[in-house]
């Protein structure tokens, strides 16, 4: 089994790559391929050409300097081997630790993961939760998008055709934060059927700030903001993190032959509450 | 460069093969390709190299897992032209002439197979996991080959496998133990 046919194109700079990109209406950029290759094979996708950034050195590379910039091409193995994402940053190796298996994480990038906006990748929740924002670079230069408008639908985001997403910026926030990634794993997949993701600031025992999302239940991650303003501001005891919990379940949530609306809801709410209960215990 | 959309309407496209410079196994070839093709169909077809299997094709199975520059990747989505100037390993490349690696070796001592349709891929996984970790534990070892699926028979006799040619292999290995024990006897050796 293989694609129907295309021209390959292999730029050697960014420049290159969105040059190609505005001459090729119908090109697809091609980073990890473990999503775009299949649906090539299984003609979801056909496009005339693809443009392969993997030889685009200036794409990959993790630099953590307060904020955290991490290149669009950087693959999920070289996240769980950079000892600077510990701290409020253990919620990237928590979710790339459970991404697919080690050959999928030799190759899957997280820019790939991000711009294909799969209602049940790991990383579109871990972003959102982290307050990240992404750069895109296009013919009328760059501009940034914070994660919270990035998600627009299913497999659908706010980059333009014409756009080349390079970097994903993590913010440097003050204070005490922790935070952490939870998964109900798809048993044959291992896509996340649920999977929630939480960075809290904690002042003492106090929860001062809360981003809390959920993918896999959605059609595109969420930001749990009924569980956030049930948190914040409060003492994260039991009644309280429960409360957040139920909070959770105010959503508009998908059921499949696997998981029902039911259940997946059931989820949210127990990961949540576990998700919380395992960031606060990092604080300590 | 490949032309596209001059065909008649109903044909398939026209595609020219490519010729591309691929390192496999220790040895350069310059194979012709057409261009979609993917790294499993160019080892099997162009290269006659057919111990690496079609599973799924899609990156799900392992079947097809090769080791490019060490590393354990999935042919069946890695276009040829993306391991220009790097190592492709295949299950062919793990003997030594006449000499079969440690890890074939105790596969076959331990029936780490049945059909065998999944055994290139495991050994390649199992090959790198070795390479990096020489004396891995069981969680280990479950990590390394997650990602390669065993339809007919589970998983034991695999992990025995890997763990005896970890040991050094032949006769008299220890039989697998579960992770604290097993690590706890082994230092005690």
């Amino acid at each position: 089994m293989f694609p129907s046919s295309f021209a390959y194109h292999r730029p050697a700079s960014v420049e290159e790559a969105v040059a190609l990109i505005g001459a090729n209406p119908d090109a697809k950029v091609l980073a990890g391929g473990h999503s775009l290759i299949p649906a090539m094979k299984l003609r979801l996708a056909m496009p005339e050409a693809l443009i392969d950034l993997n030889r685009i050195d200036a794409l990959r590379g993790i630099s953590v300097n307060g904020e955290v910039t991490i290149g669009a091409m950087t693959t999920y193995a070289q996240l769980l081997d950079d000892a600077g994402l510990g701290g409020r940053f253990t919620v990237i190796h928590d979710a790339a630790d459970h991404v697919g298996d080690v050959q999928v994480r030799a190759r899957g990038t997280l820019g790939g993961s991000i711009a294909h906006a799969d209602p049940a990748s790991d990383f579109t929740a871990v972003i959102l939760a982290l307050g990240a924002r992404v750069t895109a670079i296009g013919p009328e230069g760059e501009r940034t998008i914070e994660a919270d408008d990035l998600f627009v639908d299913l497999f659908t985001t706010a980059l333009r055709p014409d756009e080349l997403l390079t970097r994903i910026t993590i913010p440097a926030v003050a204070g005490t934060v922790v935070t952490a990634y939870a998964k109900h794993a798809h048993p044959a997949s291992g896509y996340p059927v649920v999977g929630i993701a939480a960075m809290l600031t904690m002042e003492g025992s106090t929860v001062s700030a809360a981003r809390i999302a959920v993918t896999g239940a959605t059609s595109k991650a969420t930001r749990l903001t009924a569980a956030e303003t049930a948190l914040t501001g409060q003492a994260a005891d039991a009644a309280v993190i429960d409360r957040a919990a139920a909070a959770a379940e105010g959503l508009e949530i998908n059921g499949d032959a696997y998981a029902s609306e039911e259940y997946r809801r059931h989820l949210v709410s127990v990961l949540t509450g576990r998700v919380i209960r395992q960031a606060i215990a990092r604080a300590t | 460069m490949t032309e596209r959309g001059d065909g008649v309407e109903g044909m398939p496209d026209p595609v020219t093969k490519q010729l591309t410079t691929l390192r496999v196994n220790g040895e350069t070839h310059t194979v012709a390709a057409e261009p979609h093709h993917t790294l499993l169909e160019v080892l099997r077809e162009e290269l006659g190299l057919t111990g690496t299997k079609h599973g799924c094709e899609l990156g799900e199975c392992g079947a097809c897992t090769v080791l490019v520059d060490g590393v354990p990747l999935l042919s069946c989505l890695t276009l040829p032209a993306q391991v220009r100037g790097m190592e492709v390993t295949t299950v062919e490349g793990l003997a030594d002439g006449p000499r079969l690696h440690p890890l074939q070796t105790a596969f076959a001592e331990e029936g780490a197979a049945q059909c065998g349709y999944c055994t290139p891929g495991m050994l390649m996984a199992a090959k790198a996991l070795l390479d990096a970790n020489p004396q891995p534990t069981l969680e280990d070892m479950q990590q390394a080959i997650a990602g390669n699926l065993c339809r007919c028979t589970g998983y034991t006799a695999i992990y025995e496998a890997i763990a005896k040619a970890a040991s050094g292999g032949g006769a008299g290995a220890q039989p697998l133990r579960r992770t604290g024990a097993g690590r706890a006897s082994a230092s005690h050796t």
